[in-house]
């Protein structure tokens, strides 16, 4: 029997967990207003969000690791995207799609939350009345970068859940 | 049909002067109906074979705020002029002043079903009671909302807090009589 050669790859225990993690960022079904329609567009063939491994929208939260907030928020529908953000497991991320979403937009008025960030920490802000689903993809991107700086010892931690907003521009 | 010829038609089966027309600016048939008289006015606008108002299409409220009486509440009415629902086809917008010290009026749940979660969208919004309605609790805005938004002197920009945690959990009894309830209105409604 001839000697076989066996291809190895050296890595450590970290990066794959971080190359493992940014490559499957499965986001739940949310959407709330017209940025879920952009939201929707991103997944379709012509944008293809599956080249990031972000394609497979979760019907059930505990399946999920992004949340998109995908529209202006009432306050009557606060008490819901939070719960459905604590149905997350660990590591969760949001990502704050729009104008309304993240400063309430147009709409200064007692019906609309100003901003998610009162309800729910936010790791990366997209802006855009709507934002165009390749500003969605490259919020995406931004997220698969931050999530590539985080240590392994710091995912458990409660540092991890502390948001430390990244805002991306255009 | 004008108001005037709708006004004829409803005389003799309401009250004297429950009823007096008005010019609409769209010229849309348009009557005032005092609001004591309301919902029998309201059966003999859906009853009388001459008119036949068998779909009542909207309620809404407007706030003439400096103005006594301060609110109106408007319906519109359609009647669709096929065999059993009227002759002709037809519409009828009905107003009633309400004022702003007793808002109040009665219901007419009971002649249109319809009107149900109108009237319930138009307390929420203007905080006019509907007395006799049969579930009238806000529709639009969270339970425990203060205030009535559609007013004129509400602070439309108002800050507050808004609320993140609403307790969904239900003893297995409250669970039961939920479901108990709900079930008896599908029954009797």
């Amino acid at each position: 029997m001839s000697e076989i050669e066996i291809p190895v790859l050296t890595t450590t225990v970290t990066k794959m967990v971080q190359w493992a993690r940014r490559s499957s960022i499965w986001p739940v079904t949310f959407g709330l207003a017209c940025c879920a329609i952009e939201m929707m567009a991103m997944s379709t063939s012509r944008y293809d969000i599956a080249r990031f491994g972000a394609e497979v929208f979760r019907g059930s939260p505990r399946q999920s690791d992004l949340m998109i907030v995908a529209g202006r928020l009432s306050r009557k529908m606060a008490p819901v995207l939070r719960r459905i953000y604590d149905q997350m497991p660990e590591p969760k991320y949001v990502i704050s799609m729009g104008a309304c979403a993240s400063i309430g937009g147009v709409f200064d008025n007692y019906a609309l939350v100003q901003g998610v960030d009162q309800i729910v920490p936010v790791d990366v802000f997209v802006p855009g009345c709507p934002p165009r689903p390749e500003s969605l993809i490259y919020g995406i991107i931004q997220l698969q970068r931050k999530i590539d700086q985080q240590k392994l010892t710091e995912l458990s931690s409660e540092s991890s859940r502390v948001p430390k907003p990244l805002i991306i521009n255009g | 049909m004008t108001n005037h010829e709708i006004i004829e038609a409803l005389r003799g089966s309401v009250p004297e002067g429950a009823v007096e027309p008005y010019t609409a600016a769209d010229g849309m048939p348009a009557i005032y109906v005092a609001r004591e008289h309301l919902t029998e006015v309201g059966y003999a606008l859906r009853d009388l074979p001459a008119l036949q108002f068998a779909i009542a299409l909207d309620v809404t409220g407007v706030d003439f705020l400096p103005r006594e009486p301060r609110f109106e509440v408007v319906f519109h009415l359609a009647s669709l002029g096929v065999p059993g629902f009227g002759d002709t086809p037809k519409r009828l917008r009905m107003k009633v002043k309400v004022p702003g010290d007793d808002p109040r009026l009665p219901t007419v749940s009971g002649v249109w079903k319809s009107m149900n979660w109108g009237e319930r969208e138009v307390y929420d919004l203007f905080g006019i009671q509907f007395d006799g309605h049969p579930d009238l609790r806000r529709i639009l805005m969270p339970d425990d909302w203060e205030g009535y938004p559609a007013r004129k002197d509400y602070p439309v920009q108002i800050k507050m807090t808004p609320k993140v945690y609403e307790p969904l959990q239900l003893t297995p009894e409250q669970f039961a009589a939920n479901l108990r309830a709900n079930r008896d209105r599908v029954r009797e409604g």
